[in-house]
């Protein structure tokens, strides 16, 4: 199993239950917050918020149009915050989700510096700080129970499925059969080499806070440089034993022709 | 004879006392870091995760720790025999760097008591495992090959002798761990193509921090020789420093060539006059770190003469300084900018980063007082 969401924001009304929930399940603490520019509250996703609902005011079909589009982690297919960390503190599970092993972690934020999306948060005002991210609820997943936010999701935007390809596929399917709703973009169909999230939107997703993010596999990247390593060692060693040999001879016939 | 007019350093003098008052406020910055955590005492945030101590300290530090391993394999692989009085100084400045390199990611990361995790729990995938272990491996290489002159001052001839026997692998084992090293810190920011600026992101990371510390390493072992002529009265070898001098040139020249050639093929030369504040950056890095020295380095007047090479010196170690500051610090603002975060260290991290570069100061001070850092060459012919 994959495990994957389709996050269709057309259909979602705002009420932030999943918010609610999420902070339940995992029993973050509320925190103070003030009102900004939107209604979107928390302002931005921190150690203490996995998920948020960011409201976005915007025209579709020449009318007013409220996009509510839903942030959290999305558990790529090659996360890059996985292959960054040292001490393999954060892992991609074979069902699917991304998941943090408080104990073994160093506190560096490579995660933090690498992550496409900047998902992964620090709980900066503590001494012993652990980084926080969506879960995807893993354990309420080997339960065989749906996410807290899709459960208690009362649109149907969060929708949860075990396989990716399910999910793509009921996405094109939306998108095809109502081409006028939405725009003709899966957003983490290829986003970082692919994700486990999958967004639905009807504004263009940079408008509703969805940067955008190259197709590139990230840890690709590091890997082309790692695994040229054993090349590396091999050049160092011979070049400097040679070196060693060479000019060291060239300074004893030196010494034997004086 | 050498040793009297070792003893003629003065342990208290302006300069010490000056030193002395950064590392008791410095320490106390320090302290607060560790009983107030990393939000109270920096500017450090979740969208920007990483500022003066990653790019000042630890890249910047580490940089300037090149001499060691340049000298190292110049003196015991290439049996450069010239350069042999300047590898204890420059061994020894390495040593401390990389010391205040692990002590800078100590306070920087999260759980500083955790700081011996990588070496056991290994991610064969993170350039942060590889640079930790690195870490880890060179400094105890660095303390094998300044341990000579500990032994000799503690009276263990036998030991210094072995050890000294054994340069040839040490020095080899410290040549692969830098070269790798000092590539890896560029690899740290291969996973970030859409966040650093494209000034300073490449696939060449690596290859470009590589060649910049060895230029950077020539400077800090040619500029501590002069410094060590001008204050503590060392007689200093122009030998020595007219062949750093060639050397940084020729690395220098290297550097140059990449650094255009990135340019060219990356952003485009106008990406460097657009007036941004990153342009400007790069301007100076540039102009300060490469294009100037080289202008002077290709005189052959300036290679001869003792205070135009610390010139060259002080150009070189501020432009790669900068660089790697950009690196770390400035070409990464932008990506944070756009999502409404700026960032300036407090004094905190200011203090901390001052406390670092004073120790190390105070620590070449001290151990030159002590040991038998500067008057090797002398000693050596004794045998």
């Amino acid at each position: 199993m994959e495990a994957s969401f389709l996050i269709d924001t057309t259909k979602c009304i705002g009420c932030r239950g999943c918010q609610v929930a999420c902070k339940q399940w995992n029993q973050n603490n509320a925190e103070k917050t003030s009102l900004g520019q939107t209604f979107t509250n928390p302002p931005r996703l921190n150690a203490r918020t996995y998920t948020n609902i960011a409201f976005f005011e915007g025209e579709h079909g020449n009318k007013l149009f409220w996009n509510f589009a839903r942030n959290g982690c999305f558990h790529c297919k090659k996360p890059a915050c996985v292959s960054v960390c040292p001490v393999a503190a954060l892992i991609k599970t074979e069902e699917g989700p991304v998941i943090y092993r408080a104990e073994r972690c160093i506190g560096c934020r490579y995660c933090m510096l690498a992550c496409p999306f900047n998902i992964p948060k620090f709980e900066w005002e503590k001494i012993s700080p652990r980084i926080q991210k969506c879960t995807f609820c893993y354990e309420r997943i080997l339960d065989g129970k749906l996410p807290a936010c899709a459960k208690t999701c009362p649109s149907g935007t969060i929708h949860f499925e075990d396989s990716i390809e399910k999910n793509l596929k009921e996405a094109r399917k939306r998108i095809s059969e109502n081409s006028e709703k939405y725009v003709n973009h899966i957003y983490g169909e290829n986003e970082a080499g692919g994700t486990s999230v999958l967004l639905l939107s009807a504004l263009p997703l940079d408008q509703i806070g969805f940067g955008k993010v190259s197709e590139q596999v990230l840890p690709d990247l590091t890997w082309k440089y790692i695994s040229g390593i054993p090349a590396v060692i091999g050049v160092v060693l011979a070049a400097g034993i040679g070196s060693w040999i060479i000019t060291r001879r060239n300074k004893n016939m030196d010494k034997e022709g004086e | 004879m050498m040793s009297a007019e070792r003893h003629e350093i003065k342990m208290f003098t302006p300069l010490t006392t000056g030193l002395l008052i950064i590392i008791i406020a410095g320490a106390v910055s320090v302290y607060k870091r560790l009983a107030l955590g990393l939000g109270a005492t920096t500017n450090l945030q979740d969208d920007f995760p990483w500022g003066l101590w990653i790019g000042f300290d630890v890249l910047g530090g580490v940089a300037m720790a090149a001499g060691g391993f340049v000298i190292a394999s110049a003196v015991y692989l290439l049996n450069m025999k010239k350069y042999k009085p300047i590898a204890r100084p420059a061994i020894l400045t390495a040593f401390l760097g990389y010391l205040l390199a692990a002590t800078a990611i100590f306070l920087d990361i999260g759980h500083p008591l955790r700081l011996w995790h990588p070496a056991v729990m290994w991610q064969i995938n993170s350039i942060m495992f590889i640079v930790a272990i690195h870490v880890i491996l060179y400094t105890t290489v660095l303390a094998m090959e300044s341990s000579p002159m500990f032994f000799e001052k503690i009276g263990l001839k036998g030991v210094q002798k072995f050890v000294e026997k054994i340069m040839m692998p040490i020095a080899l084992f410290g040549t692969l761990l830098s070269t790798l090293h000092q590539s890896s810190l560029g690899a740290v920011y291969l996973i970030v193509p859409e966040k650093l600026h494209p000034l300073w992101y490449s696939q060449t990371l690596p290859l470009g921090f590589l060649v910049s510390a060895v230029m950077m390493g020539l400077s800090m072992v040619s500029f501590e020789s002069i410094l060590s002529t001008k204050f503590f009265r060392h007689p200093a070898n122009m030998d020595i420093l007219s062949g750093l001098a060639r050397g940084s040139l020729v690395v220098t020249g290297l550097y140059f060539i990449l650094k255009i050639f990135l340019l060219v093929k990356g952003p485009g030369i106008a990406a460097a006059f657009d007036g941004s504040m990153e342009a400007k950056m790069y301007l100076l890095e540039m102009a300060v770190g490469v294009i100037f020295p080289l202008i002077l380095l290709v005189l052959p007047a300036v290679r001869k003469g003792m205070n135009s090479i610390l010139l060259v010196n002080c150009l070189v170690i501020f432009g790669i300084v900068i660089n790697r500051m950009n690196v770390g610090v400035f070409g990464m603002l932008r990506h944070a900018k756009g999502r409404g975060i700026s960032y300036f260290p407090t004094g905190n991290e200011i203090m901390v980063t001052l406390f670092m570069v004073a120790a190390g100061i105070f620590l070449f001070k001290f151990a030159v007082k002590f040991f038998n850092v500067l008057s090797h060459e002398e000693a050596e012919e004794v045998h």
